[in-house]
């Protein structure tokens, strides 16, 4: 058992791991998301209120739960990389670092997109909205702090560093917003409450949330290889696979 | 060095050693500042200025200034706590302090908590002090002045926990401002939030007792953990 995860630690075999498992997630979310999609575009009722703009909601909400998930795992990651000090886990907190930062803006686009037929804005004040929007420096802060290392290892470090105190932060950022907007007006929408959905339209979020999951493992697996030969192109093993 | 450490950590009154390290440290903080005085009035000037861009720049009525002015003097007194950070451990970082910091036999973070309260009590609590005249000159109601004065006095001590943090991170790169404020502002937002908002209870005739509990709490949560991260980050910075 132990030595299965001692063995993540060497860069060759975390290699061989990741290759091995890639292609199961690569199928479910080719699984996933085409049915996910079909059905909530398709065959799922539209909303009595809000007819068929509601749609949005089936990319909406699986990009905001990824945003969060994203950099929880990252957080995951560096702590791994920090305390035991595997490099495969930085380098696999670089790689999530993008698509994260990519779902936190997906999530803010479509819930801009559908503000307009909903709420009759693009954008408001609200404290869901400016919590997620603080999560995008977040995710620019840590990928420019990366970049301005240059890619070296005490780069590598301080992003970890960053990332956890960024992890600790994010709920007190969150209250913080909450308690503010409650503060200062009332609640004009109440987006914490959803009204109880018929399972014909949760079924299909609940595929497009696991959909979008796969499609984060496989996505991420994909580039750790690509990062592990980058990195290690002066060990022996790559050379041997290179030929 | 080793003799060092080794009478130090069989001196009966290491509690007392602490304290000393942090003493030490913290006079010669206020010693460097006294010699470079100039440095001090810096935040202020830049605290006036920004303050003055706005009755230009928007409209200087006076209601509405008054509506404005204690979100405009918090977030101005913030900015003026984000410039002054990039200096925190420049200068030691330049001259080799740090590491000699770094290899004493006193905990790294303990010198950095002094160095850290050291910046707070020369940029933090003199804009706390001069605050009150610029809300005079943006008309803020009477009510709000104390509150103002206690909230940032209480938050820039959080703000300079925090703003460390990004200092230290940062302080082994050539140009680390621009990033610096980058890092460092999304985690000052929980702080604005709270000192502005006790100022605006204040004003609006409500409690302000609850908005200053929970900088309270903010800036204990910040003295108990940042230390640590600032030294790990110092490290970071000084070995790779």
């Amino acid at each position: 058992m132990w030595t299965f995860w001692h063995k993540l630690g060497s860069p060759k075999w975390s290699y061989a791991i990741c290759g091995r498992l890639q292609p199961i997630f690569w199928i479910a979310a080719l699984l996933l998301l085409p049915i996910g999609s079909f059905w909530s575009l398709a065959i799922s009722p539209p909303d009595y209120q809000m007819g068929d703009s509601y749609r949005i909601i089936y990319v909406h909400v699986p990009a905001a739960i990824l945003a969060q998930s994203v950099f929880v795992a990252m957080a995951l990651a560096s702590a791994v990389f920090l305390i035991w000090k595997i490099k495969v886990a930085d380098m696999a907190a670089s790689v999530m670092a993008p698509f994260g930062a990519a779902m936190t803006l997906l999530g803010l686009f479509s819930g801009s997109l559908w503000g307009v037929p909903t709420w009759g804005t693009w954008w408001t004040w609200d404290a869901r909205l400016t919590s997620m929007l603080i999560q995008l420096f977040l995710y620019i802060g840590v990928i420019a702090l990366r970049g301005a290392f240059g890619g070296s290892d005490q780069g590598a470090k301080a992003v970890a560093v960053l990332t956890l105190v960024g992890v600790v932060n994010i709920p007190i950022i969150k209250y913080s917003v909450v308690w503010w907007n409650t503060l200062h007006q009332p609640a004009t929408f109440n987006l914490t409450e959803r009204p109880a959905m018929p399972a014909s339209m949760w079924m299909p979020l609940l595929l497009m949330v696991l959909g979008f999951y796969c499609f984060f493992i496989a996505l991420t697996l994909f580039r750790l290889r690509n990062e592990l030969i980058r990195r290690e192109s002066r060990a022996r093993w790559v050379q041997e696979l290179a030929g | 060095m080793n003799r060092v450490r080794l009478a130090s950590a069989e001196s009966p009154a290491r509690d007392a050693g602490l304290w000393n390290g942090f003493l030490a440290q913290f006079r010669r903080e206020l010693a460097i500042a006294r010699r470079r005085g100039s440095d001090l009035l810096n935040p202020l000037m830049f605290l006036a200025l920004v303050v003055m861009l706005f009755p230009l720049g928007i409209s200087p009525r006076p209601d509405l200034l008054a509506d404005i002015a204690p979100g405009l003097l918090w977030v101005a007194a913030l900015l003026a706590m984000l410039l002054s950070l990039d200096t925190l451990f420049r200068s030691d970082f330049a001259d080799g302090s740090l590491e000699q910091m770094s290899l004493s036999p006193r905990p790294l973070p303990l010198l950095c908590l002094a160095k850290i309260t050291a910046h707070w009590l020369l940029t933090g609590v003199p804009l706390a002090l001069c605050v009150p005249l610029l809300g005079v000159m943006l008309s803020l109601p009477a009510t709000g002045y104390l509150v103002l004065m206690l909230s940032l006095a209480l938050g820039t001590a959080t703000l300079s926990l925090i703003g460390a943090i990004g200092a230290a991170l940062t302080v082994g790169l050539p140009r680390g401002g621009v990033l610096l404020s980058l890092l460092v502002l999304p985690l000052y937002i929980p702080v604005l939030i709270f000192g502005a908002g006790a100022v605006q209870a204040a004003i609006e005739g409500g409690i302000a007792g609850p908005a200053l509990a929970l900088s309270g709490a903010l800036a204990a949560i910040a003295l108990a953990a940042a230390p640590f991260a600032v030294a790990a980050a110092l490290r970071i910075s000084l070995n790779g």
